[in-house]
């Protein structure tokens, strides 16, 4: 008996060695980390590829890979291309998201607040400071403003969501792209800083008349009031999964070399205009060729399959077109 | 152990130099802090470091004798053990649990009621009136340094507590005889005699206070400006490296300028460190 139990532990044992042999590892960026861990269930039960993500940022993905200590880096910021080139690396996008503006104003609602992008680089700026000054209720007619010290709140951690933020920043307002410029972090004007997603959130709800920005997904989920921006067609846009996928659809990923494409601030009548892509890297020449086949493996099953999550996580899904260029990509940069 | 510390130190030092050779000595002056253009200083942090935790060490100081006061000499003897053992268990409670409790609970309290009643009344005033202005966001130095208050007050307590134990009951005994009340005793025969240890029981607190990560980053504000007023949101050495470095490419500037802090903080450390050994000396001669 003994002995059938120790033949039964040994074979359970060594299923279990061979399920490891399936696991892959990935480190990198927050931003996209939601829809990852649940592609990554998702993906177990169907494919018996193991995910293990570990969200530490986009800089420290970029250095895991770069080290080679993980399968694969991911970043929200797409790499330097000669970086890209010495670390003998191939990127590709998986997911698109958006990054909304969230406020806490007595007496405004839900996507009442009407902000134009130059506006909102003046608030960060620290050039405009009340809820009541003339700009802000010369586009907000018939909304009562208080006379409030705005108090701008912003990522204080290093995040590829203020890569996002101030990239959108910059691209509305030449003095924001002069004075402070685009970056994972940077040397902000005014305001006060809080730690991750959440920290923003609890601290513009602690705060009467702040202002910040957080990922669609987390502003959704917690239901956070968040304000409408002007495009750059001119027009009112309220953050709906509708607006984000207007903006997705106008990249041009075609001109995009390592499909780092730019997609902040697009036009189009119902483009939100803060979408943007998440990216991974992977080893053209991986060490371990059956690890590497198995994150294509992942990716390809998420690409097919992964749509559906992605877009309950408020997440926009790849084209079509995209993924079969990337599919390409695979099939003939990466090693096997 | 000492090899290692001196490991750790070197590399600490390797890592930094590229930022000691770019800046000079304008990197411990320099205010700025600017990912994009390059320009690191590390003059906010320091200030940030410093000031909360020398704020801390004047909140929690007379607060932590008096709860060793009380313990060894006012409570009554069934008392004493379990508060002593609660006290000891505050000092066990970690540092994220205090982070989340200040973010949670104190951050809204002082935004929604202390800031804002004080800026109105105190603020008002003259000279002391310039430390408590500013838009009540809650964070900042003061919130900061009262966290820490909390988080070494356990410490510095329980040595106090200890060390005032260790008194020879006959010393306290003779004097009490000769008519002393019991803080007479405690001024004229505890604390001279104690007052090596309570130093450095002071000191164990000042270290915690200057190198504490976690808690200071939830409610410090995370801003890259010496805070002129006590709401002032800024920053500390530890809180910067822990919100930074994540973000921070091998071989960038930016890292080496983060690791030349982790190096700044560990002269700091060894400063404060000798000042209350300069400070003892002459008593423990005597």
């Amino acid at each position: 008996m003994k002995i059938v139990t120790t033949a039964l532990a040994i074979t359970l044992a060594g299923f279990t060695v061979s399920a490891q042999a399936q696991q892959i590892t990935g480190a990198g960026a927050t931003f996209p980390a939601p829809v990852y861990s649940k592609w990554g269930e998702a993906a177990k039960a169907a494919t018996g590829i193991e995910l293990n993500y570990q969200a530490i940022g986009s800089g420290g993905g970029q250095n895991q890979i770069l080290n080679r200590t993980v399968d694969f880096g991911a970043s929200d910021a797409p790499m330097d291309a000669a970086k890209l080139e010495s670390g003998n690396l191939l990127q590709f996008p998986t997911v698109m998201g958006a990054v909304v503006v969230i406020v806490n104003i007595p007496g405004v609602d839900m996507n009442a607040m009407k902000l134009p992008g130059d506006l909102v680089a003046d608030i960060y700026a620290g050039k405009v400071s009340k809820w009541n000054d003339p700009r802000i209720v010369e586009a907000n007619h018939g909304l009562t403003l208080p006379s409030l010290a705005i108090a701008p709140v912003y990522r204080a951690d290093g995040s590829g969501t203020t890569y996002v933020w101030t990239s959108y920043l910059s691209a509305v307002s030449p003095a924001w792209k002069s004075t402070t410029g685009a970056a994972t972090s940077v040397k902000w004007p005014a305001g006060a800083g809080a730690k991750g997603n959440d920290g923003v959130a609890a601290t513009v709800r602690n705060t009467k008349g702040a202002i910040g920005y957080v990922e669609s997904a987390y502003a959704t989920q917690n239901k956070l009031i968040t304000t409408q921006l002007r495009n750059k067609a001119g027009h009112y846009v309220t953050p709906t999964p509708e607006t984000f996928q207007a903006a997705a659809s106008n990249a041009n990923w075609k001109d995009a070399k390592n499909y780092a494409v730019d997609i902040i601030d697009q036009p189009g009548d119902k483009s939100w205009p803060i979408v943007s892509t998440t990216f991974i890297e992977l080893p053209k020449d991986p060490k371990d060729t059956a690890r590497s086949a198995n994150v294509i493996k992942f990716f390809d099953w998420a690409y097919k399959n992964g749509s559906g999550i992605a877009s309950s996580l408020d997440y926009i899904p790849l084209p079509e077109a995209v993924q079969s260029a990337v599919r390409s990509s695979w099939a003939t940069e990466v090693k096997h | 152990m000492l090899v290692l510390l001196g490991a750790i130190i070197i590399e600490l030092f390797i890592g930094g130099l590229p930022a000691f050779r770019k800046f000079g000595f304008g990197f411990l002056t320099s205010t700025d802090w600017d990912p994009v253009q390059e320009q690191y200083g590390a003059a906010v942090s320091i200030f940030g470091t410093v000031a909360t935790a020398v704020l801390a060490l004047l909140l929690s100081v007379p607060i932590a004798f008096g709860v060793a006061f009380y313990l060894t000499e006012l409570a009554p003897q069934w008392l004493r053990r379990p508060v002593g053992t609660a006290i000891e268990l505050l000092a066990a409670v970690p540092s994220i649990i205090f982070g989340m409790w200040g973010f949670f609970v104190i951050v809204p309290v002082m935004a929604q009621y202390i800031q804002p009643t004080v800026i109105d009344s105190i603020g008002e005033l003259p000279v002391i009136g310039a430390l408590f202005q500013g838009p009540p966001f809650g964070t900042g130095i003061l919130t900061a340094a009262l966290i820490l208050a909390v988080m070494i007050i356990p410490f510095i307590a329980a040595t106090m507590r200890d060390v005032f134990m260790a008194v020879p009951p006959v010393f306290k005994e003779s004097a009490y005889g000769l008519g002393c009340t019991t803080w007479e005793v405690m001024r004229a025969i505890v604390i001279p005699y104690t007052r090596v240890s309570v130093m450095g029981g002071i000191m164990l607190g000042l270290g915690r206070a200057l190198g504490e990560t976690m808690a200071v980053t939830f409610v410090i504000g995370n801003t890259n400006r010496i805070a002129t007023t006590l709401f002032g949101p800024g920053n500390t050495i530890a809180s910067i490296v822990a919100l930074e470095f994540p973000e921070s490419e091998a071989g960038s500037l930016k890292l080496a300028s983060l690791l030349a802090l982790g190096f700044i903080l560990f002269v700091i450390s060894f400063i404060v460190l000798a000042i209350s050994r300069m400070l003892l000396r002459p008593r423990l001669k005597g």
